[in-house]
């Protein structure tokens, strides 16, 4: 088959310019009304770097990543900042985290903003993570907007440091989506504590931006789409007049409105997930407003994969997906229902068959 | 043949092809709770050892397993089978999609039709999937 001849080459010749001939315009140009006031900043996430041994990763992955990052050097005008969603690796391991560093390092940004995902964690509990990209949660400050990243995959304790025999059969049974001894992600009191007393001296009417690895709202348990003590994350956040919530993990378009929060997630650059609603054993509650993503085709190895990037105008978010092999989307917060809303696909008359997951 | 002389002929062959035997076996649409539990145990085993397969590199020649990209084996649709796969440009089964995904994504070498490991892989996909009715050819 001319894909496996043709990988090797790729990857080897994956330079900024190779992918800027396939690039669509439109994706890379992004017209502010006020450019004083508006910013936009790119969204990178779950690239699940996968070692098979020594040197060797999977290819697969390997090339969703590079191709984003190449992307997301084009973009005019330049993002203000990059955030990497988690998920970074596979299993954890120091030469994952080793291979997704050096891959990132080609981005022309100023400064990335590092999420973590349960894949990154569990080996050895955030530890060499922490050492290459910083502190596992915190806030900052960008052009009027309050930014919080929280580490959103914590789980019990019990399960955590009692449960299995050693660290990597630990970060082998959370690896798995659906594997029954997996435990549930949460925030947990020490971060919520702490969120309490960042956001308290924040003014109720500076926009708000919430990014976590896992949804800050509750979907599907048994895949871990889903955060435990969501409400009381969101109990804290419901103060403010604008606030939003970015999320990776689902490797999935969704968006979702609940009271003032707006939620918004982004695809992954390693491969897409089945919705919850297409497990036919499973209870679950996608958002309602959620136009789903295509239907993947499997013989295009990067469709339903890409990454984004988003545009504050007035605190509210813009999230453009930029789809490797498929119709971009954008889902743009709609002032006048309050909600998120695609801007081509929302009303049901406007639907095309492959959003029909089933 | 109407089904009332079927039944008759059927019982005629039974009679004499019983005549000159001693001890009459089972009836042959007989069949007990023990075999039914036995049954079901067989058919079990081999949705577990699907499960297994699912869950592991080693179908594959790069790590990467089935249950990465399909949770649960969603997205898998066994009750659209078989059905017009464009780029394969025919009507397949499902067990050449299982192929494919076996060669590309895992980089693994396909199975033969009738491996027991195929036929474990569509036990497990097709329990996961149970209660769904069938959709031959849908898309
Ligand atoms: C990199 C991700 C990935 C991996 C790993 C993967 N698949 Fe797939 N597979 C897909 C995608 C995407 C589809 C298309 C899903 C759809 O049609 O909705 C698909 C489709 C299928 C289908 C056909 C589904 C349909 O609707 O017709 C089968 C069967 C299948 N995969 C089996 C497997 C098996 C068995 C494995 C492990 C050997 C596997 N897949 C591994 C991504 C993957
Ligand atoms: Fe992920
Ligand atoms: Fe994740």
């Amino acid at each position: 088959m001319s894909k496996s001849i043709n990988r090797r080459d790729f990857l080897k010749g994956a330079g900024v310019l190779a992918v800027a001939g396939a690039l669509p315009v439109s994706m890379v140009e992004l017209a502010f009304a006020d450019s004083a006031q508006n910013f936009s900043f790119a969204y990178i996430s779950d690239a699940h770097l996968q070692q098979i041994k020594g040197a060797k990763f999977v290819n697969n992955w390997d090339r969703g990543l590079i191709r984003a990052v190449a992307e997301a050097n084009l973009l005019t005008p330049k993002p203000d900042f990059i955030v990497f969603g988690g998920d970074l690796a596979q299993l954890g391991k120091k030469a994952e985290l080793d291979h997704g560093a050096e891959i990132l390092s080609a981005l022309r940004s100023n400064k990335v903003y590092h999420v973590m995902g349960e894949h990154d964690y569990y080996l050895d509990l955030g530890q060499y993570w922490e050492k290459l990209f910083g502190p596992q949660f915190y806030s900052f400050d960008h052009k009027g907007v309050h930014f919080v990243v929280l580490n959103s995959i914590l789980t019990y304790d019990d399960w955590t440091y009692k449960r299995w025999p050693t660290a990597e059969q630990r970060m082998l049974e959370m690896a798995d989506l659906d594997n029954p001894n997996g435990s549930p992600f949460m925030v947990g009191d020490k971060q919520r504590d702490w969120l309490k007393t960042d956001l308290e001296k924040i003014n109720k009417a500076t926009p708000i931006v919430v990014i976590s690895h896992s949804p800050l709202q509750k979907i599907y348990k048994n895949w871990n789409f889903w955060t435990d003590d969501a409400e009381q994350v969101q109990a804290l956040l419901r103060p403010f007049n604008k606030v939003t919530v970015l999320y990776g993990h689902v490797h999935q378009i969704q968006y979702n409105q609940i009271g003032n929060i707006s939620f918004n997630s982004v695809m992954s650059t390693a491969w897409p997930w089945p919705y919850p609603s297409t497990y036919a054993q499973a209870e679950q509650y996608l958002p309602k407003l959620t136009v789903p993503m295509n239907r993947a085709d499997p013989f295009f190895e990067r469709d339903a994969t890409g990454w984004q990037f988003i545009n504050l105008s007035n605190g509210n978010v813009d999230m453009h997906y930029d789809l490797f092999s498929n119709t971009n989307r954008t889902v743009a917060f709609n002032t006048k229902t309050g909600e998120p809303e695609d801007t081509v696909f929302q009303s049901p008359d406007k639907h095309i068959p492959p959003q029909t997951q089933y | 043949m109407h089904f009332e002389q079927l039944k008759f002929a059927a019982l005629w062959i039974m009679a004499t092809s019983l005549a000159g035997v001693l001890s009459a076996p089972a009836q042959a649409d007989e069949f007990t709770q023990a075999d039914l539990n036995r049954w079901q145990e067989q058919y079990a085993k081999v949705v577990k050892d699907g499960r297994e397969l699912w869950t592991s590199s080693k179908l594959g020649s790069n790590g990467v397993a089935c249950v990465q990209c399909h949770p649960n084996a969603a997205d898998t649709h066994p009750e659209t089978y078989p059905k017009f796969q464009k780029q394969l440009g025919k009507v397949a089964p499902i067990w050449e999609m299982i192929n494919w995904c076996i060669q590309n994504p895992l980089e693994g070498k396909a199975l033969a039709a009738d491996d027991y490991k195929m036929i474990a892989l569509q036990a497990y996909i097709t329990e996961e999937r149970r209660g769904v009715k069938l959709a031959p050819g849908k898309h």
